[in-house]
């Protein structure tokens, strides 16, 4: 009976940190909270994330004020250690573009910067320990507003819609750069007749566009599955391993610590490289 | 793993971050870093312009330390040259003063015998003379015998 209870106890809590804060029409018919993941996968497409979206706008609006105040506070001849930071990390993304961007375009630095540092600070949210957000956030939802178990989640990259959503802009403007600079019909061209010869146009459609279609999904779902995991891994740490899990967190959380800028890293170069490769006219 | 609107607001708000930090963040570091790179060229110029002076103006010194060198070679070459003739001159002065002064000592021992001759020649009348009268023990004739003493006087 007791260990039932642990078990539920367990999978309630995993589920509890799993789910969304969502905002959306329920079912009778008013807007508000989602109170289970049902209600929220109820509640269709018209619902927003209220704590992912929320993270993820603040972490960004946040990164962006302070890299504005320490550039326009920034000195050539005696930078303060801030802004050489800052500088290096600029200096860093632009020196990735350089390296691998052939073409001239004033969009991609700032594009890079904006992705590379806005993902390392989201990813970064999954080392704050797991319950320390949530649980100030529940207890307050459940004390103030009548609103038990409320969810909360703190990692933006560990919702699909965060990923999705910058894989997809990312998507739209490899097609517009690949129209823009191929023509509709060197774009589709691309497409059709590649790699095999023009009359097998069937077959290289069958092989070009999944390869088109995988680059945001892939770049998406990488980041997604990557931050999932490793918050996954912490909370089962938190549930399961009771008193015993400060080593245990410690342990995952210097692993993880490789993997949070690595991912925020990997998106920006394949940013890179795929806005590239719709740069380029000639085929290969 | 449902989609919902969050997908459009995160490309929303990544729309506008992106336009944020094109539009305001990323010019400021770039004109910082663009004018720090600048100034380090300028730097690096400057330094090589300045070694390229050093060398000039080490040239020139050492080429004026020649003509330094040479010049003084020169001064002291015509200083040597003067001094042998003024050395010269004083030893040609000398020799023509040592001349004159020996031939003015000539002249004037010359003189002294002369006058010394004189003298003995006046005397050697009178002890003639006074030889004859002690010869003769006779008071000679003064007035006969005085051509024949002024002929000997002449002749001696």
């Amino acid at each position: 009976m007791a260990e039932s209870v642990a078990e539920q106890t367990v999978q309630e809590y995993i589920t509890h940190h799993l789910s969304f804060l969502t905002f959306g029409r329920t079912h009778d018919g008013h807007w508000g909270f989602a109170h289970t993941p049902e209600e929220a996968a109820e509640m269709g497409f018209w619902a927003v994330n209220v704590d992912t979206l929320g993270w993820s706008v603040f972490l960004g609006a946040a990164f962006l004020y302070f890299f504005y105040r320490v550039g326009k506070n920034a000195s050539v001849d005696n930078p303060s250690g801030v802004q050489n930071f800052v500088e290096s990390v600029v200096e860093f993304v632009d020196a990735r573009v350089s390296e691998s961007f052939n073409f001239k375009n004033e969009l991609i630095g700032p594009l890079c910067l904006t992705l590379f540092f806005w993902i390392l600070l989201m990813n970064t949210m999954d080392l704050v320990p797991v319950d320390w957000i949530t649980g100030a956030f529940e207890w307050t939802a459940a004390t103030a507003f009548n609103f038990e178990h409320a969810p909360f989640k703190i990692v933006p990259t560990t919702d699909p819609n965060i990923t999705m959503g910058l894989s997809l802009s990312v998507f739209v403007l490899i097609i517009y750069y690949s129209i823009k600079h191929k023509g509709i019909g060197g774009f589709l061209g691309e497409l059709a007749f590649h790699p095999f010869p023009k009359w097998m146009f069937i077959f290289n459609l069958m092989i070009e566009i999944p390869t088109l279609l995988a680059k945001p999904i892939s770049l998406g779902l990488r980041l997604f599955g990557n931050l999932y995991a490793g918050e996954l891994l912490f909370l089962l740490i938190a549930a399961m391993l009771g008193a015993y899990q400060l080593p245990a967190h410690f342990a995952w959380a210097a692993f993880h610590l490789l993997v949070i800028p690595l991912q925020a890293f990997v998106f920006m170069m394949l940013t890179i490289v795929y806005l590239n490769a719709a740069h380029e006219t000639e085929a290969h | 793993m449902n989609f919902n609107a969050t997908l459009l607001g995160q490309t929303i708000s990544f729309i506008v971050f992106v336009w944020f930090c094109k539009r305001y963040v990323w010019p400021l570091f770039a004109a910082v870093l663009e004018e720090r790179k600048k100034r380090i060229a300028d730097g690096l110029e400057a330094a090589a312009r300045a070694e390229k002076d050093l060398e000039l103006a080490q040239n020139s010194a050492t080429e004026q330390l020649k003509i330094a060198k040479t010049d003084a070679a020169g001064i002291i070459d015509q200083a040597n040259k003067r001094a042998s003739q003024i050395v010269d001159e004083a030893k040609e002065q000398a020799r023509e003063e040592g001349q004159r002064i020996i031939a003015g000592a000539q002249a004037e021992i010359e003189q002294e015998v002369n006058r010394a001759k004189e003298a003995l020649r006046a005397q050697v009348a009178s002890i003639a003379l006074a030889g004859a009268e002690k010869i003769l023990e006779d008071s000679v004739d003064q007035a006969a015998n005085e051509e024949m003493l002024n002929k000997l006087a002449a002749e001696l």
